[in-house]
């Protein structure tokens, strides 16, 4: 085994091990600081595909951000951090059927999807051409995220601000 | 970027290499940050207080804080009563981790750098944002009210600052056209007529990294008033002191992004007599990260703490209007230039 499989399993092992935490966890905490790991992985796994920009953003958005906002409102909600709440309720085995379904999805695209030899070498600096394709082709859709974003920020205002 | 190198000749010697990198890295950490830096702010202190300071263990006290360090080895951990145990462990090794982490892309010397990544600024901003967690979760952890209020804001304090800290790093990403920080300190100093901007950008970094750091005037986490100690109010010794090690190299770790950054790196005024560029840069290097760390503690030891709404304006409608004003100021300049 050389050392980039070596490296690749050893990400995955972390990457399962985690994702397994964050959904058998009996304690919300537990779960999403068990979401750590899982990112960190995954942007382990960014590493050896040699997209270090991708890397750094996916640290500094989900681990650093987003799980910590996850962590931030279970803290601030009264009654979800106790030892005692109950995290199951009687739907697992139709969430397994769910997560069966998909699988099964996912394994028939995998397989006819031809996965034939990347096109070309890699760029040597990435965030550049990043920025460019945020500003040139992909303008539309990076436009409506915004908007989206925007709407979800005006909506959250709105609702922490009802009394008024 | 040596990722591409990670797997080149021999892994096995590369990976020996990053464990030794690793240890003398932490080493430094350790010995620079609490053990120096805490007997500085001590003498600091004391200087501006008018008091003397640690005075009898070792000459003027210089080892006042080894002494504190094998005090803090002999006691027991203690974890308190229906505490999460394992959350309560980890906590403060990820906080501790957090902070060596952030020194991988500090270039010390020419040459003298862990790994020069091509993303490095944006590296250091996220490693440096995984300390939230440990302090989130050490908070929780401790089933203390005072720790986990001393967690949440230090949480909302650190989302709150990583913004304008961001925006100073973009414009000088902008101006040198790299992220890598090799490439920021080689490309020293900046254009004159950019100065304004990069004056500005570099006050609301200052602002931002003491807040991250979690310093006075900005320290609500550990508010002694209102909160016992914050975060760590029921850690025992050597997992306190891995807080400490956390902060306090965290500490460090911004003043020499912000050499880096701001004051030319390893560049100096004038060559060293007799130097050679390495221990030349390094000189350099070690002189002006100090002189920022002295900056921050004399700052600390100056201005009352903040309200914690007076805190969180101060980031989202001052800074953050700011180097949004300042980043779009400095790319029209560029543009009408060349």
């Amino acid at each position: 085994m050389n050392a980039e499989a070596l490296a690749f399993y050893t990400l995955a092992a972390m990457v399962l091990a985690g994702g397994g935490l964050v959904v058998l966890s009996r304690n919300l905490v537990h779960a999403a600081v068990s979401l750590v790991p899982t990112l960190l992985g995954v942007a382990g796994l960014y590493v050896l595909l040699h997209a270090e920009f991708v890397t750094a953003i996916q640290i500094l958005i989900y681990v650093g951000a987003i799980t910590v906002l996850i962590l931030f409102v279970i803290l601030l909600t009264e009654g979800a951090t106790g030892l005692r709440v109950r995290q199951r309720n009687e739907q697992v085995p139709l969430a397994f059927v769910v997560c069966g379904a998909l699988v099964l999805l996912l394994w028939g695209v995998l397989l006819r999807v031809p996965w034939g030899p990347p096109a070309g070498p890699m760029p040597a600096y990435n965030p550049g051409a990043v920025g460019r394709s945020f500003l040139l082709p992909y303008v539309l859709a990076f436009e409506v995220i915004s908007l989206v974003i925007l709407a979800s920020l005006v909506g959250a205002i709105v609702i922490a601000r009802r009394e008024e | 970027m040596g990722v591409g190198g990670l797997f080149g000749a021999l892994w096995q010697v590369e990976l020996v290499r990053m464990v030794v990198l690793a240890a003398v890295v932490f080493t430094f950490l350790a010995v620079g940050g609490p053990l120096f830096l805490v007997l500085a702010e001590r003498k600091i202190s004391a200087w501006i207080q008018a008091r003397v300071g640690p005075k009898h263990v070792g000459p003027h006290g210089l080892l006042q804080t080894v002494a504190d360090t094998l005090k803090l080895l002999y006691k027991e951990n203690i974890a308190p009563y229906r505490a999460d145990v394992v959350l309560f462990s980890v906590a403060p090794i990820l906080v501790a981790v957090a902070a060596l982490l952030d020194w991988v892309v500090i270039p010390f010397a020419p040459g003298w750098v862990v790994r020069d990544l091509n993303v490095g600024v944006v590296y250091f901003a996220a490693v440096s944002s995984l300390t939230v967690i440990g302090i989130l979760a050490g908070g929780w952890a401790s089933n203390n009210k005072y720790s986990l209020l001393g967690g949440l804001r230090s949480a909302a304090q650190m989302v709150s600052y990583e913004l304008p800290l961001g925006f100073s790093l973009i414009l000088v990403a902008t101006i040198t056209g790299s992220l890598s920080t090799v490439r920021i300190v080689e490309a020293q100093p900046y254009p004159a007529y950019l100065y304004p901007s990069v004056v500005v950008a570099a006050v609301v970094f200052l602002v931002a990294a003491t807040a991250e750091a979690n310093r006075i005037p900005f320290d609500l986490p550990e508010a002694e008033a209102e909160l016992v100690a914050g975060y760590f109010s029921e850690y025992t010794p050597m997992r306190f002191a891995l807080f400490q090690l956390g902060e306090y190299g965290s500490l460090l770790a911004s003043s020499a992004l912000f050499t880096t950054l701001f004051l030319g790196g390893w560049k100096g005024p004038f060559q060293l007599p007799g130097a050679g560029p390495v221990v030349n840069g390094l000189v350099w290097f070690v002189l002006k990260t100090y002189a920022v760390v002295f900056f921050l503690m004399w700052v600390r030891w100056t201005y009352p703490r903040f309200r914690i709404d007076q805190l969180l304006g101060l980031s989202w409608k001052v800074l953050l209007p700011v180097s949004m004003v300042n980043l779009l100021v400095a790319g029209l300049l560029m543009v009408v230039v060349r």
